[in-house]
């Protein structure tokens, strides 16, 4: 093989490795990577792998489906769901209650549910209704909806007549606390549906399955008629429009979805956390989430369901493996700070991207 | 001055090119200081492309730059910018207003120009913070004012004035420069009542006499007589006439403007059957389209022909379509097959078996980021269920990528669509084969009625007859009603059967499509009362 006929090979290789690069996305493969490492690492610095994976697989199943609830707005052309928190508190209103009313056991998670479901469509409508008057600055709405709807849940929290002394302040009897513990209630009803044991290695098959049918239902959601329209609506307005598709009733139904699947996500997350964080918790919920679609290879108005499932693996992953791996190496907490760094790097990311699309 | 021999303004053999498309060739022309020039021609003549060019615009030397050269008093110019251009005395009134609207007229006459008087801050902190001298600002302005010898207001804000005055406003601007010495109007009329107009005119000669030189484009060619010393007439990127205002007339220039050989391109096979029966009726239509707005239009649309709508930019054509088909908010009345339309719906429309393809190919017409087989095939599964399986009784509809991939295919064979596959996205598609693709779009809808606003805009000749052939395979075939509306007049004389001349929102007149050019020419330039 001549000298030119190498160096065109290895020119051709590397317009390949761009390829693959650009297909993938950067940030994407740094990420694996750095996974990867840590999963190599973890046995050298002395963590038990099996104990690693079980944890990354749990915190899979408990955020999932709150990363799902980004894909309907995607879709309709909304933008990133930064107001993911107005959801959430549906979801935290639907828990509240159904222990309040007595419900117990699985039942409980079942009534959280279906409790939730009407204060996330209401909510849900509001807000859509709000983000179809501001159409082009939806992300930025999005997020004072967020802000402040947990700010107004952070007075009602107190004021509301909730009674059931498993979830009020102890000495005053009224005013809900912090963070009420799930025992008893409906603490890792799905996780422990058919969980598998080997070793120390436990997966969640109940959380997984749940997971799976959302997302199948998702998935199968955007292969109908109206998802279709949906889909069509967020690539181009005008054309939706002149196809004699109602815009606003795609964006209005996308956001009612995108808010009942946050409440049934948050669901899911306290049944494997095992508690319902009130206040301000549900302040921190949005961004992981979004950061995580973002790593799955979402942009602003294009998702699918292997970019959530994706994303969360990467996410999730990074969050439980460096403060094992790096805790053992140099003895200092730094996984909030990679934590913080990842989820506001991706977000960045994708919002430069997105001026870069619309050109 | 009139002595000297060099001219003011010199254009030699000025050549343009955009990504291979030659849009001027051999510009030649002279202009001397205190003449007035008319510039005229079809759009897409290259009016705008030569003004731009003369300006130092961006987008010219983004693109390339020109060939040839420029001179201004015998000197060769070459413009970067068009901060250049302003500094050797050019000045420019565009066809879209530049005013700052919560300004008033003095402070966007004189906007970064102000005369200034120094005070204590900026003594410290540089001159950027200098005091505006209102009472000189007002002389200069008033100044200004008073050299185009009409009464506007200068203390009042821009968004207050009537269109009129916000076109002197600009003129003003202009004027207010000392170093001006040539104008340029680029179709300053179009937006001003007759009354204005003449205003307007009267002031170009008064600048004229002055000493500035003034280049004047508009559409209006009575206008172009009456104040022109000299008209120079383009089309298809030459200049095909240059000659002194007062020895032509508006029959002489048309005929150049649209030129051609009349016999050749006429539609040899035209069917005008007076039998047929009104398919479509609009009755006293307006659209309000920016740009574009048809004030009142009535128009009977013929069973099974083609009618083309043609007519100048801006004059309202586009907005028929838009405005029939609910994309733009629209009122009169509209019966289509004995059955009255609402407007302001386009999913009635839809319903109704009438489809649009639009003139705003990669804003309306096409899902750029999806693949060919959703832009074929979405508007008829959303409107008619098509490409749809059912499942539980109707409860799920399910895309079915099957027939959607046949159809799709179907298409791609019938107009010749190159793409790599049915998959392809929309967006990687050359854009007369995105044409075909909104084409078969609207063809999968298998409509009574469809309209096609601008189908070869912007695409290749050999697109172009594609295109053509397809439409009227489509009509004769499937005897499907056609409205075409298209800039281009001898396009619409190979496909149509009658085509109606849109002017000033209102139908000016309709011919079979054999009538000479010249006709059709006097229609687009007239006056509809």
């Amino acid at each position: 093989m001549s000298k030119t006929e190498n160096a065109a090979l290895a020119l051709g290789n590397k317009s390949k490795f761009h390829e693959f690069v650009d297909s993938f996305g950067l940030p994407r493969l740094i990420i694996a990577g750095f996974l990867l490492v840590l999963f190599i690492m973890a046995p050298i610095v002395g963590a038990d792998l099996p104990t690693q994976i079980t944890n990354t697989i749990n915190r899979f199943s408990w955020n999932a489906v709150l990363v799902l609830a980004m894909v309907p707005m995607v879709h309709s052309g909304c933008g990133l769901n930064f107001g993911l928190p107005l959801g959430i508190i549906s979801g935290l209103l639907g828990a509240t209650m159904s222990i309040q009313f007595g419900f117990t056991g699985p039942m409980s998670f079942v009534m959280a549910i279906v409790i939730a479901t009407p204060f996330a469509l209401i909510f849900g409508g509001g807000y859509g209704w709000l983000l179809n008057k501001i159409k082009g600055g939806e992300m930025m709405i999005a997020t004072y909806v967020g802000f402040s709807s947990v700010s107004f849940m952070c007075m009602m929290w107190l004021l509301l007549p909730y009674s059931s002394p498993t979830m009020v302040w102890g000495l005053s009897g009224k005013g809900l606390r912090t963070t009420i513990s799930l025992e008893g209630f409906y603490d890792k009803v799905l996780a422990n549906f058919l969980q598998i044991n080997i070793g120390n290695l436990s997966i969640p098959v109940g959380s997984l399955a749940f997971f799976a049918l959302l997302a199948f239902l998702m998935w199968a959601f955007l292969h109908t008629k109206t998802g279709t329209a949906m889909t069509a609506v967020g690539s181009n307005p005008a054309f939706a429009r002149a196809s004699g598709i109602n815009i606003d009733k795609m964006r209005l139904l996308s956001v009612v979805m995108s808010t009942w699947l946050a409440a049934v996500g948050i669901l899911v997350y306290e049944q494997g956390f095992g508690f319902i964080q009130l206040y301000m918790a549900p302040f921190y919920m949005a961004l992981p989430a979004v950061s995580a679609i973002l790593i799955g290879g979402a942009s602003v108005n294009k998702a699918s369901i292997t970019n959530v499932i994706i994303g969360t693996f990467l996410f999730q992953g990074i969050v439980t493996m460096t403060p094992t791996v790096m805790n053992s190496m140099i003895h200092m907490d730094m996984s909030e700070v990679i934590r913080i760094v990842v989820s506001n790097g991706m977000i960045l990311y994708a919002l430069t991207r997105k001026t870069e699309g619309a050109k | 001055m009139m002595n000297n021999n060099t001219p003011l303004l010199e254009m030699r053999n000025i050549k343009k090119e955009f990504f291979g498309n030659q849009v001027l060739t051999d510009i030649n022309f002279t202009l001397d200081a205190g003449q007035v020039l008319g510039l005229a021609g079809e759009n897409g003549a290259g009016k705008s492309t030569l003004m731009k060019l003369l300006f130092g615009m961006d987008v010219i030397r983004e693109t390339g730059g020109y060939g040839g050269d420029v001179l201004i008093n015998g000197e060769k110019v070459n413009f970067a910018t068009p901060f250049d251009a302003l500094n050797a005395g050019i000045g420019m009134v565009h066809q879209e207003f530049s005013l700052i609207p919560g300004f008033t007229a003095t402070e966007n006459i004189l906007l970064n120009r102000e005369p200034k008087k120094r005070n204590i801050v900026s003594e410290i902190f540089g001159d950027r913070l200098d005091t505006l001298d209102y009472k000189e600002m007002n002389q200069r302005s008033a100044q200004a004012i008073d050299k185009m010898g009409v009464k506007i207001d200068a203390n009042m804000v821009i968004s207050d004035m009537p269109v009129g005055h916000k076109q002197f406003t600009e003129i003003a601007r202009e004027l207010s420069k000392d170093q001006l010495k040539l104008l340029i109007l680029d179709e300053p009329t179009a937006v001003l009542t007759e009354k204005e107009a003449e205003a307007l005119l009267d002031s170009i000669r008064g600048l004229a006499a002055k000493g500035i030189s003034v280049i004047f484009i508009t559409h209006r060619l009575h206008e172009i007589l009456t104040v022109c010393d000299k008209v120079v007439i383009m089309r298809d990127g030459y200049v095909v006439k240059d000659v002194p205002a007062r020895e032509t007339d508006v029959a002489d220039i048309t005929k150049w403007m649209v030129g051609r050989n009349i016999q050749s391109s006429a539609q040899t096979e035209s069917k005008i059957d007076p039998n047929a029966k009104t398919i479509l009726s609009i009755q006293h239509l307006w659209v309000d389209m920016p740009g574009e707005t048809v004030r009142n239009v009535s128009l009977d649309i013929k069973e099974g022909e083609i009618l083309g709508i043609g007519g100048l930019a801006g004059q309202g054509k586009l907005g028929i379509p838009n405005g029939v088909m609910g994309l733009y908010e629209a009122g009169g009345k509209v019966i289509f097959d004995g059955k009255e339309i609402p407007l302001n719906s386009p999913r009635v429309c839809l319903d109704a078996s009438l489809a649009f393809v639009s003139e705003d190919r990669r804003g309306v017409g096409l899902l750029l980021d999806e693949t060919l087989e959703w832009n074929v095939a979405f508007s008829a599964m959303q409107i008619q269920n098509k490409f749809l399986k059912k499942y539980l009784g109707g409860l799920i509809t399910w895309r079915d990528e099957k027939a959607i991939h046949d159809v799709t295919q179907k298409y791609i064979d019938e107009l010749m669509i190159k793409c790599t596959s049915s998959l392809q996205k929309a967006k990687e598609l050359s854009g007369g084969n995105q044409q075909k693709v909104c084409l078969a779009k609207a063809f999968a809808l298998e409509p009574k009625f469809l309209f096609v606003s601008e189908p070869t805009r912007g695409i290749d000749v050999g697109a172009k007859s594609l295109v053509l052939e397809a439409l009227k395979k489509f009509n004769r075939e499937r005897g499907v009603t056609v409205v075409m509306i298209s800039s281009e007049l001898e396009e619409l004389r190979i496909t149509c059967d009658r085509i109606a001349i849109v002017s000033g929102g209102k139908i000016a007149g309709i011919l079979p499509a054999t009538e000479s050019s010249e006709k059709f020419g006097m229609l687009m330039v007239s006056q509809v009362k």
